[in-house]
């Protein structure tokens, strides 16, 4: 696979995965140079929009994600990992696919006409597509032992003019059993994690998260694992239980798998040390 | 008790795009909720507000600020309800009427970021927090998370920018 000339993709980061969640945004591009596919970052792209501005001003909102659909190569599929990036650009694409007005204020706005056919995509619309048995004989680290619980957070959940599009419930699952580990089945996987709640209501988000962790340990599993940065560092820094468990980056995991030696830089960046519980499963020194 | 307002249905659901007059309040949207314990209206009854012309009770309700738009309830409503659509319009509402927000904390908390990506086309997480914290005048709680993310790396102290950001500045300028 990697003789092969890599495949290049161009790719939204995101603020969380470009600052507060490197590990994240370095263990992705990681994985993806590993099987051959080369996240090429967007030049000069600007912030989504993020969960903010759709609260207070719905074409701010808009304008702040159709940049990003304006500057985007248009023969390639955006790639985006962050789930909350992932809607707010998917929506934006489709409400002015749908709306002449918006594709009228999108030329105004860009100086260009409004692309159609641009595929904004999440990074679980590769994985889908791949072979996870074939992959799992090229893979240099099985994950065995890693009893996990998946941590999904809100990011399957979609508006309903969204809902009769492909889903991925169950893939974080699928793809880290056929890579050696062992996923744990639990109730909380899609509870949402509160997102800027944390930082504007942390009372009320402690005891959400601490209940999240705790069923995590109930269930039996060593980690949970989550696709979401921010839900990680909510997950981090808002549960106060005395015992806790790691929360894994999906991508960290992925390319330990792969046999990266690229984890020191990711590890040292976790508010919950992972690596004694990696090493203790011999998955890093 | 003051009168009900008969078209403030149709108001939010031009706003919101969506048709909430399909909403048989089942209360599937409050009781998959994470977060409607602490509301004091809850989502069901939000919408049963809206659908009745209960303009000033919507409006003034927590309800819509405590929503973090995680579409859980838009994912469950047998109505297939953009609720979070609607929490939206409620408080873009509730802004434009220059009303009291019912959780000032929340409204602090966007206004800081809109105000980072402003400045610099991303947001930039240290400088939200020390602004909010300066508005909410509460400039100690979380000081150890805060702490701890700066030792880990979290916390970049420099803003990664936009080259163009005039084109970002022009899209605030717009929006008044």
């Amino acid at each position: 696979m990697s003789a092969k000339k890599p495949v290049e993709v161009s790719y939204f980061p995101g603020c969380s995965m470009k600052t507060s969640a490197k590990e994240n945004n370095e263990s992705l591009k990681e994985f993806f140079n590993k099987i051959g596919i080369k996240l090429v970052e967007l030049t000069d792209w600007s912030c989504c929009g993020s969960s903010s501005a759709h609260c207070v001003d719905t074409d701010l909102a808009l304008d702040l994600a159709s940049r990003n659909l304006a500057i985007a190569p248009p023969d390639k599929p955006l790639l985006v990992s962050c789930p909350s990036c992932t809607l707010r650009l998917k929506q934006a694409h489709l409400h002015i696919s749908e709306d002449e007005n918006l594709q009228k204020r999108f030329k105004d706005k860009w100086g260009k006409s409004f692309n159609p056919d641009l595929k904004v995509i999440h990074y679980f619309e590769l994985l889908e597509e791949m072979d996870f048995s074939k992959l799992a004989k090229e893979i240099k680290k099985p994950l065995t032992g890693l009893k996990f619980v998946p941590y999904y957070g809100c990011m399957l959940a979609r508006p309903p003019e969204m809902r009769h599009a492909k889903n991925y419930h169950n893939l974080l699952e699928n793809m880290l059993a056929a890579l050696g580990a062992t996923p744990l089945d639990w109730g909380s996987g899609s509870r949402c994690c509160g997102t800027f709640l944390s930082v504007a209501k942390p009372e009320a988000i402690t005891p959400i998260i601490n209940e999240i962790i705790q069923n995590g340990i109930n269930t039996g599993a060593d980690c949970l694992i989550t696709a979401c940065s921010m839900c990680q560092l909510n997950l981090e820094i808002r549960c106060d239980l005395k015992h806790q468990i790691p929360t894994l980056h999906f991508s960290e995991v992925l390319s330990l798998a792969m046999g990266t030696n690229k984890y020191k830089r990711w590890f040292p960046r976790h508010l919950v040390d992972p690596t004694p519980l990696l090493t203790r499963l011999g998955l890093i020194p | 008790m003051k009168a009900c307002d008969p078209n403030f249905a149709r108001e939010i659901m031009e706003k919101s795009k969506t048709s909430l007059t399909r909403c048989f309040s089942c209360m599937t949207c409050s009781s998959g909720c994470q977060f409607q314990h602490i509301m004091d209206v809850k989502p069901h009854a939000i919408i049963r507000m809206v659908q009745t012309g209960f303009r000033e009770e919507a409006l003034s309700a927590s309800g819509p600020w405590l929503c973090v738009g995680c579409n859980t309830c838009s994912t469950n409503c047998p109505n297939a309800i953009d609720i979070p659509a609607v929490m939206d319009a409620i408080r873009q509402t509730a802004i434009v009427e220059k009303r009291k927000i019912p959780e000032p904390n929340v409204l602090n908390f966007h206004n800081a970021v809109l105000n980072s990506i402003k400045r610099y086309g991303r947001t930039h997480k240290i400088e939200i927090m020390m602004r909010y914290k300066l508005i909410q005048r509460d400039l100690f709680s979380d000081m150890d998370i805060g702490l701890r993310m700066l030792a880990k790396r979290k916390l970049d102290l420099r803003a990664s920018k936009v080259k163009e950001l005039p084109e970002i500045k022009k899209l605030f300028n717009k929006a008044g």
